[in-house]
């Protein structure tokens, strides 16, 4: 019985041994640069979390671990996907280590609830992912330390909507992941299409999650030219068998997360053709883009998604910054004034940032197809860019006065005119 | 029995004096933390008066907390409400609000017991996650309210961690105070009857339904607590806290510490949310960690942690063969109301 109950109390006393034992002691020296980073590392959105990290710490270790001669302490905390966790997260950051900035968070959800941390800390945030639109559009005044460094939600979406109607499309039905990042990229797509003359007839919106799409498919309108998808996850996968399997044949356009390099290489032969929008494709045929895939893949076993470009592409933002500093942090408002400022040639080309802190940059269109590509031997998906879009904002072709008068897109914005 | 009665609270009171003192002078991120445990601890508390002392297994003990939660966010961020004096009107509304609430679902959930209690609990507790996922105009949907700033009153600035802190740490020993009252009073032992055999119970003469009913009720009452004090500690509040895992959390701190102790679950909270949180910025691995004391517990502390002392005095009395013939009901019972 001793045995038993010591067995049950080791992994206790390792753990409170470990708690108390290892509590690190944050030593703050001036030539270090310290930057938390959160994603989830553990839980569904893992390995999306692990794209992430890989993005950024290759851009690490390209520069042998330094930015600008500062050498960088990158310090990964794990938010489960949880925007309360994040939180807590972040404070830990802030609080116990003393981070110059801390950057990360996945879903939009977890981007509204670590921008107020951002103000009440007054330490610099930067979004290399979460892309809820309002944090750099209604919301903006509130969060002065907030610089995206990733997209917008809805800023693909508005050259996409346009190039639909460029193509003679001119009824759509949407079918959407329900929540916010959802009807941001349709409400955007919505706009845009309806301002060039297309209609939108129906709207679905399965649960975020959705498994099973039987339930949906045989209720989209068969008369309508496209469809415009928005999943995310493990819906990216199940959606397009599903919709093959029904007989449909009509062409299908998505937002960036439905064909995205982190869902593609698991994807059948269904999806060739179908087309998306993002600022990033794996295909970009520059030769920056080429090194970065080849070298990418070789060290990770995999394609960059635009997860690990943007977590990449945010490295080599700062490291600018901080290189025009000597290797000293400004400070946070300095940091948030002189990072506004940055040019640079990413990976997915130009970006710079608006007056809201949010990039402008290229969108591509991007069609899937089954090639080989960059010297790899074997037949692929690949999101072949068919059309570029140069230097869009979030506001794409609409003036930007009025669009922030308009409310941000949800479930019921913009309406359905066309519905029936 | 009343000299270790006595020797316990002693150990209790010594133990949330010394967490006064040492906590506030410890680093920010662990004055943080110990508010988040100390502010979930009144819910885990509050799921243990219906599923230690009255053998109800609720599953939905997160909807009292997403009240109580929500509450503080709506009026929070529509109305600057409850950032003054005023915040203690919020408290009591979202105690109210959320005893209403449990008085509503105690009206569909008491008459079932055992697994169908689960899952009636189970299921009202997500109609109030689809309310909070859904009903975007009032609770902001997936991307939940932000509360920002904390209320100012009698001098005292709450955004001040340690301020806050030794807030928190106030309702949370008095939560502690009343509730072990309320479990030690007749009232408490006839709930603690109801579940060793609610039959003889009603034999007896006693409304077990009404009893039942009521334990429902309070228990929501201090999850709407919990979730006053959690939204203003988390400065978020989203679905995620109503979300169905958030209630198994509850339970398993419950269980985990030791159900039908009050005390256990506050200690299963500081060790869930110990090891999730702070483990958690110290190694990768912190999952096998909080798994293996999942398994463990169950496989040999059935009665959870604070069964230890238990098993460690019924070796002792083994050992000794001085061990009189109890009937196990009367042992349960014992243990239960110390």
């Amino acid at each position: 019985m001793t045995t038993i109950m010591n067995k049950g109390m080791r992994p206790l006393l390792l753990g409170g041994c470990i708690a108390l034992g290892l509590a690190p002691l944050s030593n703050a020296s001036a030539e270090e640069l310290r930057i938390g980073f959160l994603a989830p590392t553990t839980g569904i959105f893992a390995q999306i979390g692990k794209d992430m990290v890989n993005g950024f710490q290759m851009y690490l270790d390209e520069n042998k671990g330094a930015f600008g001669g500062a050498d960088v302490k990158f310090i990964v905390e794990d938010t489960v996907g949880k925007p309360d966790t994040a939180v807590t997260k972040a404070k830990k950051l802030v609080l116990q280590d003393k981070v110059h900035m801390f950057m990360g968070g996945l879903l939009a959800s977890t981007g509204y609830a670590l921008a107020p941390v951002s103000t009440a800390e007054k330490t610099v945030y930067l979004s290399p992912v979460a892309a809820a639109d309002d944090l750099t559009q209604r919301q903006l005044d509130k969060y002065p330390y907030f610089v995206r460094t990733g997209f917008s939600s809805s800023q693909p979406s508005h050259p996409e909507g346009q190039w639909a109607c460029d193509q003679g499309y001119k009824t759509a039905v949407t079918i959407g992941a329900d929540y916010a990042f959802g009807y941001e990229v349709i409400g955007g797509f919505q706009k845009a299409f309806e301002a060039c003359g297309g209609k939108v007839v129906q709207k679905i919106w399965p649960p975020i999650g959705t498994k099973d799409f039987g339930p949906y498919i045989p209720t989209i309108k068969r008369d309508a030219d496209i469809i415009f998808t928005l999943m995310v996850g493990p819906m990216s996968l199940q959606f397009p068998k599903q919709l093959r399997a029904a007989g449909f044949n009509k062409p299908v356009l998505g937002g960036g997360t439905s064909y995205d390099e982190f869902v593609l290489p698991f994807m059948g032969d269904e999806v060739i053709g179908h087309v998306s929008a993002l600022q990033y494709s794996a295909a970009l045929e520059t030769p920056k883009n080429e090194a970065f895939v080849k070298k990418y893949r070789e060290k990770y076993g995999k394609v960059p998604s635009y997860y690990s470009e943007s977590n990449y592409t945010t490295a080599q933002m700062i490291d600018e910054v901080i290189k025009k500093n000597n290797g000293k942090f400004p400070g946070a408002e300095d940091f948030v004034k002189q990072m506004s400022a940055v040019e640079i040639d990413a990976v997915r080309g130009p970006v710079k940032l608006d007056e809201s802190r949010n990039p402008v940059h290229n969108i591509y269109i991007k069609k899937i197809e089954k090639k080989k590509m960059f010297g790899y031997d074997k037949e692929e998906l690949w999101n072949t860019v068919i059309k570029t879009y140069k230097n869009v904002d979030q506001f794409g072709q609409f003036d930007k006065a009025e669009f922030l008068k308009q409310p941000v897109y949800s479930r019921d914005y913009p309406p359905c005119k066309y519905c029936q | 029995m009343f000299k270790s009665q006595t020797a316990k609270i002693a150990v209790v009171c010594a133990v949330l004096a010394a967490v006064a003192i040492v906590v506030p002078n410890t680093n920010s991120f662990l004055i943080l933390l110990a508010t988040r445990i100390l502010a979930f601890s009144i819910l885990v508390m509050s799921l243990d008066i219906l599923l230690g002392y009255t053998g109800l297994p609720s599953l939905g003990q997160a909807a009292y907390l997403g009240v109580g939660a929500y509450a503080t966010a709506i009026l929070a961020s529509k109305y600057q409400f409850g950032f003054g004096y005023d915040f203690w009107l919020v408290v009591v509304i979202g105690v109210v609000l959320a005893a209403a609430l449990a008085a509503v679902f105690g009206l569909l959930a008491i008459r079932a017991t055992g697994v169908y209690f689960l899952m009636i609990t189970l299921a009202l507790g997500q109609c109030v996650w689809g309310l909070a996922y859904r009903w975007n105009s009032l609770t902001g949907g997936d991307n939940g309210i932000n509360v920002r700033g904390r209320p100012q009153f009698f001098g005292l600035d709450l955004a001040n961690e340690i301020t806050f802190f030794y807030v928190v740490f106030g309702f949370f020993a008095a939560s502690l105070l009343v509730m072990f009252v309320l479990v030690r009073s007749p009232f408490g032992r006839s709930l603690a009857g109801i579940r060793e055999r609610e039959l003889r119970m009603q034999i007896l003469g006693y409304n077990t339904w009404l009893h039942k009913y009521i334990a429902f009720i309070i228990a929501g009452a201090f999850g709407g607590l919990s979730g006053v004090l959690w939204a203003h500690t988390a400065g978020i509040v989203s679905p995620e806290n109503v979300i169905i895992t958030t209630s198994v959390d509850a339970i398993l701190m419950a269980v985990l510490g030791g159900a039908g102790t009050l005390i256990g679950g506050v200690i299963g909270t500081t060790i869930v949310i110990g090891l999730r949180e702070y483990l958690s910025t110290l190694v990768p691995w912190w999952q096998y960690v909080l798994g293996a004391v999942y398994v463990l517990t169950i496989l040999y502390l059935p009665s959870g942690l604070m069964g230890i002392p238990e098993r460690i005095r019924q070796r002792g009395s083994e050992s000794g063969k001085t061990k009189v013939g109890k009937t196990e009901d009367q042992e349960k019972l014992a243990s239960a109301a110390s």
